[in-house]
């Protein structure tokens, strides 16, 4: 397949995805750093690239409340999000996936307040990680790409109907011109396909009800159904991928494993930090050091049983999560990642790093190592750790 | 990292255009087979705040993601800035980094306020030659010519080439051809310790 090489920022190169899926509807509110990307996507439409119908709305919930009147309609929906733009759809957040509606969104990630900053942390998709949604997360403007691509395709399949949201890092992925290959609109289109929705709301010959009250009768059912949606969406996850990567050459599964081979170490992350570690990970591989990185694409539904098989056998193992939970057993990353690894013996520890954009940096990753040698090395180590905060 | 990467940051003040320079140049060798990544670092977007650019170019692929804290090349938009404790422009730098400056002064005076042994230091007057081309103080592209007179990691027609296809569709011939006419012009003046 003949691709363009082109350099966008993050942002344009999603708004490019979501248009070759050819949407009938897009409902959003701008919030930083989303904003571009909606920019993008209006130009798209002014310029009669695009016949998507752009409902502009009062607010992020609004947002939600009209992407899933449309989505249940039977439109082929999206939207776009960050930080406190997502904290206020929380409510309809949880009907879209309850309602099975296949809405793809762009999650900009961005720190929550207070205070107020609007730079990069994972705060706020993990806040919403139970309400139901399929968690793809980015490293670079090409996975973002191509995420957006391939979201379409996994929220629609029969065996889903769940909804998808393409994380990528806000600003350092969002805003920044990077290079990546893009496919042609008409084999876009011929990946993505028609949607073809099982029930719509404007239909008179096949009435149906969407969203009832549902009480002590029947709402436990319900949600029984739904849990097995997230049972059978990883196969599809897979099996979407296998098509895609026989079309462009670009390989994805649950996660990336970096240099994970003969790793006796091994780190584990989101997002846009895994470029800089594997960076650094090859000036250790030159030193003979056996580090690798396992980069984890679908954080939701989060895939236990391949860590576990992954992570079995190694020395060590880290956790890097780019947001806290207050409270809680150091971040989302890692209580899930331990839990999966119940069992396996392997010694295991975790870091915050990056809250609010926090640069991070090739030192950062190098100490991160360090202390994978001592702890491999049978050295000890707090559970949790702070990186690249002074103290 | 396979590959020579060249990492070049950028200091200036909101409104002289290095957001749009850091990532221009990211885009432009794209046409010269290599890899390209531009970037600013957000702070109070306002006229007039410093501000810093990143832009690195590389044979392989670019795959860190952090700002870059020993710049191969450091360009200053903003002579100003050269006064700033804040502004870090020498942060990171050593013997060897190259600056590029947009001032009247001479590159050894330059030289010396900046105060890093062994840099290799370059002056244009590129806010003077933004002025009498362009007619605006934006001196982004002439930064940008004279960046390609101390690296060859374009030609000056492939970067005239880019910056024909980028500003076509948002500026008139007039601005097109004040901005290769600046481009021009800082190339040639540039002047080297």
């Amino acid at each position: 397949m003949e691709q363009k090489l082109v350099a966008l920022s993050g942002n344009e190169a999603v708004a490019y995805a979501f248009k070759q899926a050819r949407p009938h509807v897009a409902a959003a509110f701008p919030i930083t750093p989303q904003t571009e990307m909606m920019h993008k996507y209006a130009e798209f439409v002014a310029n009669g690239e695009s016949t998507t119908e752009m409902i502009l709305v009062e607010s992020e919930h609004s947002a939600m409340s009209a992407a899933i009147g449309s989505a249940a309609a039977g439109a082929r929906t999206f939207t776009a999000t960050s930080s406190a733009g997502f904290a206020l759809m929380w409510e309809v957040v949880y009907i879209a996936a309850s309602l099975r509606l296949p809405i793809c969104m762009a999650m900009v990630n961005r720190a929550l307040s207070g205070n107020i900053n609007i730079h990069c942390d994972h705060s706020d998709s993990m806040g919403g990680r139970d309400a139901g949604w399929i968690h793809l997360f980015s490293e670079n403007a090409q996975e973002s790409y191509d995420n957006g691509i391939m979201a379409w395709r996994i929220a629609e399949h029969m065996d889903v109907r769940l909804p998808v949201m393409v994380n990528y890092d806000g600003f350092i992925i969002s805003h920044t011109a990077d290079a990546l290959y893009m496919l042609p609109d008409d084999a876009a289109w011929k990946f993505i396909g028609k949607y073809n929705p099982a029930y719509t709301l404007l239909n008179p010959e096949k009435p149906i009800t969407v969203g009832p009250l549902d009480l002590t009768d029947y709402y436990f059912e319900h949600k029984t159904s739904q849990l097995a949606a997230y049972e059978k969406a990883p196969a599809i996850i897979q099996q979407v991928s296998d098509e895609f990567a026989d079309l462009t050459g670009r390989r994805y599964g649950f996660a990336e494993e970096y240099k994970l081979d003969d790793a006796d170490m091994v780190m584990v992350l989101l997002g846009s930090s895994a470029g800089t570690c594997k960076d650094v990970i090859d000036e250790y591989r030159e030193k003979g050091v056996k580090v690798g990185l396992l980069k984890l694409r679908t954080f939701r539904p989060f895939p236990a049983a391949y860590l576990a098989k992954v992570l079995a056998g190694r020395k060590a193992v880290c956790i890097l999560d780019r947001s806290a939970s207050f409270g809680g057993q150091g971040g989302p990353l890692y209580t899930e990642t331990r839990s999966a690894m119940y069992g396996l013996q392997v010694p295991v520890h975790g870091y915050i790093y990056g809250l609010g954009g926090r640069d991070f940096d090739l030192k950062q990753a190098a100490s991160v190592i360090e202390n994978l040698k001592k702890v491999a090395a049978g050295g000890e180590i707090a559970d949790i750790n702070l990186l690249g905060v002074r103290l | 990292m396979s590959g020579k990467m060249v990492e070049i940051r950028w200091h200036a003040r909101g409104g002289q255009g290095a957001k749009t320079a850091a990532m221009f140049l990211a885009e432009a060798v794209l046409t010269k087979g290599k890899y390209g990544q531009g970037f600013p670092e957000y702070g109070p977007e306002r006229r007039g705040a410093p501000m810093r650019g990143f832009t690195r170019i590389s044979d392989a692929p670019i795959r860190r993601h952090c700002m870059i804290e020993n710049p191969g090349i450091v360009i200053v938009l903003d002579s100003s800035l050269l006064d700033s404790p804040a502004a870090g422009v020498t942060a990171g730098t050593a013997a060897g980094t190259v600056f590029l400056v947009n001032t009247t002064d001479a590159p050894a005076a330059v030289s010396k306020k900046l105060g890093v042994k062994g840099a290799k230091v370059h002056t244009v007057d590129a806010t003077g030659i933004a002025l009498e081309t362009i007619g605006r103080p934006i001196p982004n592209m002439p930064m940008v010519g004279a960046l390609l007179a101390v690296d060859d990691m374009l030609s000056l027609d492939e970067l005239k080439g880019a910056l024909v296809e980028q500003l076509s569709s948002k500026f008139s011939q007039v601005v097109i051809d004040g901005n290769l006419a600046a481009i021009d012009r800082a190339n040639k003046e540039l002047v080297s310790a």
